[in-house]
């Protein structure tokens, strides 16, 4: 029997608990064990991007880190971005009105990558943008809207006085 | 893609994590992890037990001097490659780590990870041989400072022996009259170089060319570092210096390139690296 280990995170602002075996990846935590499946799992050994949360404000491949090791820091989850009434993040509109989705499997990626990306960098060259999102693929969309929907949500971003 | 089992330590404090690796010698240690976990997911590794360095507050250091820059166990890629001080003492250093996968990666991962992990298509293992820099490493017994030069032993493989930890990586800082550049090509942006160079050049007092080295990633099973001063001659003939690098390697072919297109590229990237290292030189000279 493999040991289990008790774990306290906070996940979207809510503490969470969860007794979960070492080589619980955290995408699975979040997915099986917290039942929020919309951080989305591609490959699992970090190519895709799919994954990506937010630890702590900085995006990280949830399938690259232990359960064990995100004990005791703040993870966000895509469901986490929206306002707390539901109201779609700036980043999250700006994908909307430039149908920078199509099946939405990368989406949740995207959405913390670029919600982190715009943080750092408000106001962001093509260059940056490009670097920013390199390590996240997308089947559908050809990039070409994912780029747009980033500079669409600098803008929104700029207008809203720079609140995610 | 699931890691297999494994017992997970987590250490508070250096001196309990060199007392379980002590304890666990077949274990690994778990910094980053975006090297190792992938293995694990792939099942390709099975390590019985992880040491996680992560709650170690000790090792997440990055101290900046004027004789160097030296990257403790737990310093992110992300935190040295944004650093201004270690940037100024030794700017090779974050000029690599911007190739080093993608951003989001550079967030978890380590310096010091990166290099024990001795992947030979790596950035950072070339930075520290080009450098001449050092690694350190504890175990329960003492500690030891390992010259890059013996530190990589083949693909995958350091000198760090069962039960050790790097503790830290020094980095030289850049002498004076010296340039640096770094530059490699890969298939796909943030993917594994075909071939890559980190170039540095230090100028004499009459601003002829003193020292010319190259470290290379990529083409050898651990980085190679040559001495292209003889070739590249007092006035910096770089042409001629690609072109005794071409003579002296001896890539391999795969899936992604072959042995014949890796040599030309090296010659080509070598030419490009050795000239922006040299401009950067003269620069600081004149400054
Ligand atoms: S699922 Fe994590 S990067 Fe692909
Ligand atoms: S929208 Fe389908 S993978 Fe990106």
């Amino acid at each position: 029997m493999e040991d289990l280990h008790d774990i306290a995170l906070t996940v979207n602002g809510v503490h969470r608990t969860a007794r979960v075996p070492a080589r619980r990846l955290l995408s699975d935590l979040l997915r099986h064990d917290l039942g929020l499946t919309g951080t989305h799992v591609g490959c699992e050994h970090g190519v895709c991007g799919c994954c990506t949360v937010l630890m702590d404000g900085d995006p990280v491949r949830s399938c690259l880190t232990f359960a064990v090791t995100a004990a005791g820091h703040a993870v966000t989850t895509v469901e986490g971005l929206a306002a707390p009434d539901g109201t779609p993040s700036p980043v999250q509109r700006a994908f909307r009105e430039c149908h920078g989705l199509q099946c939405g499997f990368c989406t949740p990626g995207f959405l913390c990558t670029v919600t982190a990306l715009l943080r750092e960098t408000p106001r962001p060259t093509e260059d940056e943008v490009l670097e920013g999102i390199s390590g996240n693929l997308c089947r559908c969309t050809g990039y070409q809207n994912i780029v747009k929907s980033v500079h669409r949500a600098a803008e929104l971003l700029a207008e809203s006085g720079g609140e995610a | 893609m699931k890691p297999p089992p494994f017992r997970h330590h987590a250490p508070r404090t250096a001196g309990e994590a060199l007392g379980m690796l002590a304890d666990a010698p077949q274990g690994k240690v778990l910094a980053g992890g975006q090297s190792l976990i992938p293995l694990l997911n792939m099942r390709l590794a099975a390590p019985p037990d992880l040491v996680d360095i992560n709650g170690v507050a000790e090792l997440d250091v990055l101290h900046v001097g004027d004789e160097g820059v030296r990257a403790g166990a737990l310093a992110r890629h992300a935190r040295v490659e944004r650093s201004v001080e270690a940037a100024a003492v030794q700017p090779l250093l974050g000029r690599a780590l911007r190739h080093v996968a993608h951003p989001v990666i550079r967030n978890r991962g380590t310096v010091v990870g990166s290099l024990a992990h001795a992947d030979p298509a790596a950035e950072l293992p070339a930075v520290l041989a080009v450098l001449g820099g050092t690694v350190e490493a504890a175990s329960a017994r003492g500690r030891r400072t390992i010259p890059a030069a013996e530190f990589f032993k083949g693909p995958l493989e350091s000198a760090l022996a069962p039960g050790e930890l790097a503790v830290a990586a020094f980095f030289p800082a850049a002498p004076p009259r010296t340039g640096s550049a770094f530059t490699e090509m890969a298939r796909r942006h943030g993917d594994y170089a075909l071939s890559g160079v980190a170039a540095v050049v230090t100028l004499d007092e009459d601003l002829r060319v003193g020292a010319v080295r190259a470290g290379y990633l990529g083409i050898a099973p651990v980085p190679l570092v040559l001495d292209l001063t003889e070739a590249a001659g007092p006035r910096g003939d770089w042409p001629a210096a690609a072109a005794y690098v071409r003579e002296r390697i001896d890539p391999e072919t795969d899936i992604h390139a072959s042995a014949r297109y890796r040599r030309h590229l090296t010659g080509v990237l070598t030419e490009r690296a050795l000239a922006t290292a040299a401009a950067e030189a003269l620069r600081r000279a004149r400054d």
